[in-house]
């Protein structure tokens, strides 16, 4: 049974149809890459499974559960979690208090009033910062990081809330090279107990780091399997060509 | 689900690690001009009846009164994100709550009227979240300060048009509230209750908004969309929140009432609601300090420019306000108080951490 599987979304803007009776479906401890040329649905597909966006039609299904119409904190509370593609951490909060936002968010609201909490979460507060090269930064504002060091912070929210499945939006955008090196180090860890939903424009990089990968184009599916199948596929060649 | 464990499992040295990091530093270069300044306002509060005319303490009082509402529009807009343009509402329930208690009734013992205006001012809030905020998504900021709005203009119009609550002329003569067989008319000994409620309030404010639950409410202020996707229920956050305001400023409200001896449709309406927007973002949302600041400074002010500028003064204030508002954005309070201080940090105290340690 796959941890999630998405059964012809599609979304459609006025007279824009964005994503065509897209399926995607991801197994357990799987990271599965979704790529495409700009404007082919990637970002909305997230979009829909994250629940930011409410398909026009089709069907999501998280853990046996259908979430289709499920709000993003009740999805949260299943089990996904998201990373924005344009970086949403909180600027003026230290990056210590970012992480503690994430890993509180399943606390009751009682334990949160008398922050019963806090005292046992700071160890798993601040192995995140160190797993993300972040700890001696801890007590800064967000804003005042690296724009790559933002990103990371970003998955290091995303990884606190302990999802099965997490969804990145372009983790590697506006990333030097050896940053690029350092996302996918920091990546690999996670497979242990949790898939990947991953848009990227950078081909090697997901060629790298992912076990399958699904091609969309113009909102449809155009393939979808392993990374070398998709390579050696034609249509998909032909696209990228044509981009090229 | 383990309590501890991230779910990602970490190589043994970087657990050994995160143990070993210096915890101090966590604390190292912390500004503390807020303590300070705290302090040095309760030291300035509890000497001013000694030293001050009779008249000017009965007008501090109305002030102190006031500082306690503004705390109450604080924690909604500077801490929470909503626009509340209704905080009148609960004000004025309140008052006029705690008049016909004491018109129709004949209740003024402050163990009941006080409590009373607080549960009316919170009820009240707590009903109009729940057509407000409680949707299913989250609502706009316009919406809900239009809607707020639109409930204290009803609210005013409605004591105006009804026999019951005096029309126009609201209910007068209001009995002086009682602590026992003693009665409390307008003087110092008002003022120090006054002071020592606004103390407590501010104080169980400060622990709230310093506490987890305020970090989730710093979440909800600066990106409420990011911190719904962490799972948490901001709607839920957003009502405990604005109902909590509400009964700050039914307590408000109905010590406002027993102080002037009379409740009129204006403590209801938008001119009041507004009034508070002005005190706060004068002195500086978001860190409570501020709207007692702004309360103090701007009644202050107008006190003294209607003695000494009788025909102009309200235009001179005016041009001081907007003069802030252009140029200091944050209000007076960022004049002392740094970004850093002002957000603060939510991590755990020393103590906490070593009882947390294996």
């Amino acid at each position: 049974m796959p941890l999630l599987e998405a059964a012809g979304v599609s979304k459609v803007f006025g007279k824009l149809t964005a994503l065509d009776g897209a399926a995607l479906t991801v197994g357990d401890r799987e990271f599965h890459g979704l790529i495409g040329p700009n404007g082919s649905g990637k970002s909305t597909l997230m979009k829909c499974l994250a629940g930011a966006l409410v398909p026009t039609r089709g069907k999501v299904t998280f853990i046996n559960t259908d979430v289709t119409s499920l709000t993003p904190p009740e999805r949260a509370r299943a089990g996904m979690s998201l990373k924005f593609q344009i970086t949403a951490v909180l600027p003026t909060l230290t990056l210590y208090d970012n992480i503690l936002l994430a890993l509180q968010a399943r606390s009751s609201l009682l334990d949160l009033a008398f922050s019963r909490t806090r005292g046992r979460l700071h160890e798993e507060v601040m192995t995140m910062l160190l797993q993300f090269r972040l700890a001696d930064r801890a007590f800064d504002a967000a804003a005042t990081l690296s724009h790559g060091q933002q990103q990371w912070l970003e998955i290091a929210m995303a990884l606190a809330c302990r999802p099965r499945l997490l969804l990145l939006d372009e983790p590697t955008g506006g990333m030097s090279l050896e940053e690029r090196r350092v996302t996918g180090e920091l990546l690999q860890p996670i497979k242990q107990h949790c898939s990947l939903v991953i848009v990227e424009h950078d081909l090697d990089f997901i060629r790298d780091i992912c076990d399958r990968l699904t091609v969309l184009d113009q909102g449809k599916v155009l393939a979808s399997g392993t990374v070398a199948e998709i390579q050696a596929n034609r249509s998909v060649q032909e696209i990228y060509l044509r981009r090229a | 689900m383990s309590s501890t464990g991230t779910g990602i499992q970490p190589p043994p040295r970087v657990i050994e690690a995160a143990r070993s990091l210096p915890l101090a530093s966590a604390f190292a270069g912390r500004t503390k001009v807020l303590p300070i300044l705290e302090l040095a306002l309760l030291i300035a509060a509890s000497i001013a009846p000694l030293v001050l005319r009779d008249y000017i303490t009965v007008y501090a009082t109305r002030v102190l009164i006031l500082c306690l509402f503004a705390l109450s529009f604080d924690l909604v807009w500077g801490y929470a994100g909503i626009l509340s343009l209704g905080q009148s509402l609960f004000f004025g329930m309140a008052g006029y709550g705690v008049a016909l208690l004491s018109r129709d009734f004949g209740v003024g013992s402050i163990f009941a009227v006080l409590p009373a205006g607080a549960l009316i001012g919170f009820v009240a809030a707590l009903l109009l979240a729940g057509f407000l905020l409680l949707g299913r998504h989250p609502s706009s900021v316009v919406f809900v300060s239009l809607g707020t709005m639109t409930g204290a203009y009803a609210a005013d119009r409605l004591a105006r048009g009804s026999h019951y609550l005096g029309g126009q002329n609201g209910i007068p003569s209001i009995q002086p509230m009682t602590i026992g067989s003693h009665e409390l008319s307008e003087g110092p000994g008002f003022y120090y209750l006054v002071l020592a409620i606004l103390v407590l309030i501010y104080l169980l404010s400060r622990f709230l908004l310093r506490s987890q639950f305020g970090l989730a409410l710093a979440g909800l202020r600066e990106n409420e969309q990011r911190i719904a996707f962490f799972g948490y229920k901001v709607q839920h956050l957003k009502a405990i929140i604005f109902a909590i305001s509400g009964a700050i400023a039914g307590t408000s409200g109905s010590l406002y009432a027993f102080h002037e001896g009379f409740v009129w449709p204006n403590m209801l309406g938008v001119v009041m609601s507004t009034q508070v927007v002005l005190y706060v973002l004068f002195g500086g949302s978001g860190t409570l300090i501020g709207a007692v600041v702004g309360t103090a400074i701007v009644e202050g002010l107008s006190f003294w420019l209607s003695d000494n500028y009788r025909d102009i003064w309200p235009i001179i204030l005016g041009v001081l306000l907007l003069l802030v508002i252009l140029f200091r954005p944050l209000g007076l309070i960022s004049l002392v108080l740094g970004e850093r201080e002002r957000v603060g940090r939510f991590g755990p105290s020393l103590k906490e951490k070593r009882n947390a340690a294996p």
